[in-house]
């Protein structure tokens, strides 16, 4: 499955060297023309070179740390590299660099606790990683300095089409875009796998103004707050309950006309939808909407369950509505759209 | 001016819901223009040609407003919303809010004890519907409100919702309709999306590459009980902006205005804002950088339904735009 090797890809911001081969592997011979830019974004098109550019966005990198330091006794210090929340953070099995070397977060066990120390979490800056070396320079030889840290995690299905793994934002919105891509579109759609959108949509804006599009969509795995003691008002989306459409965020407002007609296409077709109910966040559709001269855009996204953690929960059956609905709307502006 | 200023602030449009805001001002400036057009974010461009001999001038003003956007509706057909630029729960509750449709509501808070709990989160808007399905029969998830309360005139000041930044649109129509022949070519942009990012302006300066910015944007006044420290005051003059957390105003700029307002006797008052943008701020910024600057109308109670302008400041502010819009620009 795409879904479960892109997941267990390794692919910090900036680093996104191994998402990138999978995918370049996935859609090779089956697109019309593949490169890839100084930032290292994956830029796809199918379809027709002339005509309103339509981009679709879905970026390749995750949230993790990097090491940035060693502790006498043989231990990493690491910093963020997006946001992760210091309450995931403590004692869990990492995969530090490229060649993977288990590691554990380590942490003071309970027993050795006061209860000052049990009212917050452990900052993550306290925090170091132990890989088994018991010296400086034996993880030294083992590791080097900006080498980046994941959550270990196995991806794999479960229940009643649903998936858990690592990194589902939004390697889930690259399978999205994958499947798009492998079809046959007459409008020139331009699949973008952007780098560094955990650190502010830095490839999608490179990305953007050079392909000028018309239209963006980008392609999410977005928040869910479907958990347990969350009431009714509060859940901002579904897992299972369809694609979610972004309202607005802190990097756009959807186009009018664009959200009407992605909204009406799904209602026309009884594709299931949701609207993302948070104003919170923000993805690559707020560098395309304003590159250059301007363009339309929505987000479309997969709702995920516990993301920027060590394991998010998705739904298969969104996953398959999302790249219907991403259809529908590329059928849709054959004729040409007027934002 | 009055009756101008009146249909500018009293129309709906918050972030992104701009259309009726332009529909209006585009009706009132069309016959001023000699060539108007809107682009894919909705800002509206109206040109005002110069005799081909000056400089091409980018004159914007935001026709957007804050507002609230619906996020979820309950079973009982309460309302849940979050922020559409900067509110404060506390300016926001008790008041009437309208949506795009006319539907109109009341927001309404759960218990609170301490004013300083009164977050967003604990308000919600109450449109009159008994229960879910009369309240999805008007209003939809992801519909947007803006405040609603009619004008009032007080003499020489008004107070309204939405003079950030009509009464901006306002000054550059009435410059429009003012200004005799120019040299330079005037492009008057009614920009979409300032109180969310400045991201109309961001977008239209680049399709319109200009040499010279120019942001009409109200300012706040540091001249009420107990203010906080500023040198600006209603019925001063125009406010010529030095600085503010968005733009360092080119010293070029600043000067051409503060020596035209010197030359014709406007007056005028120097601004620095602590915090705040304009869309100065993003045109500026724009290709290769734009030397741009910012005349403020000195406004009371900014982002609430009660901004209260001095017409006194609003005059000065459209002559000084009309005299540097006239006169040769070096810069």
């Amino acid at each position: 499955m795409l879904l479960g090797r892109l997941c267990e890809a390794v692919g910090l911001p900036g680093q996104e060297g191994e998402v990138r081969a999978i995918l370049r592997e996935e859609l090779g011979g089956r697109v019309d023309e593949m490169r890839s830019d100084t930032i290292g974004n994956l830029i796809v098109r199918k379809g027709p070179a002339g005509g309103p550019r339509v981009m679709l966005a879905a970026h390749m990198d995750e949230v993790g740390f990097l090491v940035s330091g060693f502790t006498k006794d043989g231990c990493l210090r690491f910093v963020k590299a997006g946001g992760t929340d210091d309450r995931v953070i403590l004692t869990k099995p990492v995969l530090v660099g490229p060649q993977r070397l288990p590691g554990v977060i380590g942490s003071r066990p309970y027993h050795l606790e006061t209860d000052k120390d049990r009212e917050g979490p452990v900052k993550g800056d306290k925090l170091c990683i132990d890989i088994g070396c018991t010296s400086k320079e034996e993880a030294e030889r083992k590791v080097k300095l900006g080498d980046p840290v994941v959550f270990d995690t196995c991806f794999a299905e479960f229940g009643e089409g649903y998936v858990k793994g690592r990194a589902l934002d939004d390697r889930i919105g690259c399978a999205v875009l994958a499947e798009v891509l492998k079809q046959d579109w007459s409008v020139p759609v331009w699949g973008v796998f952007t780098t560094q959108e955990e650190i502010g949509s830095r490839g999608a804006t490179i990305a953007a103004y050079s392909i000028q599009p018309e239209m963006g969509i980008a392609l999410e795995g977005t928040v869910s707050a479907d958990v347990a003691g969350v009431d009714n008002d509060g859940l901002v989306t579904e897992p299972g309950k369809g694609p979610a459409i972004g309202i607005m965020d802190s990097g756009s407002i959807p186009n009018r006309k664009m959200l009407a007609q992605v909204v009406g296409l799904a209602k026309q077709h009884g594709v299931p939808f949701q609207f993302r109910r948070t104003t919170s966040g923000g993805n690559d559709a707020g560098p395309i909407q304003r590159t250059q001269a301007g363009a339309a855009t929505v987000t479309i996204s997969v709702p995920c369950k516990n993301i920027h953690s060590p394991v998010a929960i998705a739904s298969m059956s969104d996953f398959d509505n999302c790249v219907k609905l991403v259809g529908l709307f590329l059928k849709s502006v054959e004729g040409g759209f007027r934002a | 001016m009055k009756d101008l200023i009146r249909k500018f602030v009293e129309a709906y449009g918050p972030s992104g819901y701009e259309d009726k805001t332009r529909a209006v001002i585009q009706d009132e400036v069309e016959k001023y223009a000699s060539g108007i057009s809107v682009d894919v974010l909705g800002n509206l461009i109206a040109l005002k040609k110069g005799d081909g001999t000056g400089k091409k001038i980018m004159i914007a003003g935001h026709m957007d407003e804050i507002g609230v956007i619906v996020l979820s509706i309950d079973d009982n057909g309460f309302l849940r919303f979050s922020n559409v630029g900067g509110l404060n729960p506390a300016v926001v509750l008790g008041q009437r809010v309208v949506f795009e449709n006319g539907t109109t509501g009341v927001i309404g808070s759960e218990r609170v004890d301490d004013l300083k709990d009164l977050k967003l989160e604990k308000l919600f808007i109450d449109i009159g519907a008994k229960n879910r399905q009369e309240a999805e029969a008007k209003v939809s998830v992801g519909d947007m409100a803006g405040f609603h309360l009619p004008m009032v005139d007080l003499g020489t000041r008004l107070v309204s919702k939405g003079m950030d930044d009509r009464i901006g649109c306002a000054v550059m129509a009435l410059a429009m309709q003012r200004m005799g022949r120019t040299p330079n070519d005037c492009y008057f942009v009614f920009t979409v999306q300032e109180e969310v990012g400045l991201r109309g302006a961001r977008t239209s300066a680049f399709a319109v590459s200009p040499d010279l910015g120019i942001a009409l944007d109200v300012t706040r006044t540091g001249d009420t009980p107990k203010s906080i420290t500023m040198a600006v005051g209603l019925g001063k003059g125009a406010a010529i902006k030095v600085k503010d957390a968005s733009i360092v105003v080119h010293p070029k700029v600043k000067n051409l205005m503060t020596e035209t307002a010197k030359k014709h006797g406007i007056p005028y008052q120097f601004e620095v804002l602590e915090a705040g943008g304009t869309d100065s701020g993003a045109i500026h910024m724009t290709k290769e950088g734009v030397p741009s600057g910012v005349i403020s109308i000195p406004t009371r109670y900014i982002h609430s339904q009660c901004e209260m302008v001095d017409l006194r400041d609003v005059e000065a502010c459209v002559n000084l735009l009309v005299k540097i819009l006239e006169g040769p620009v070096n810069l």
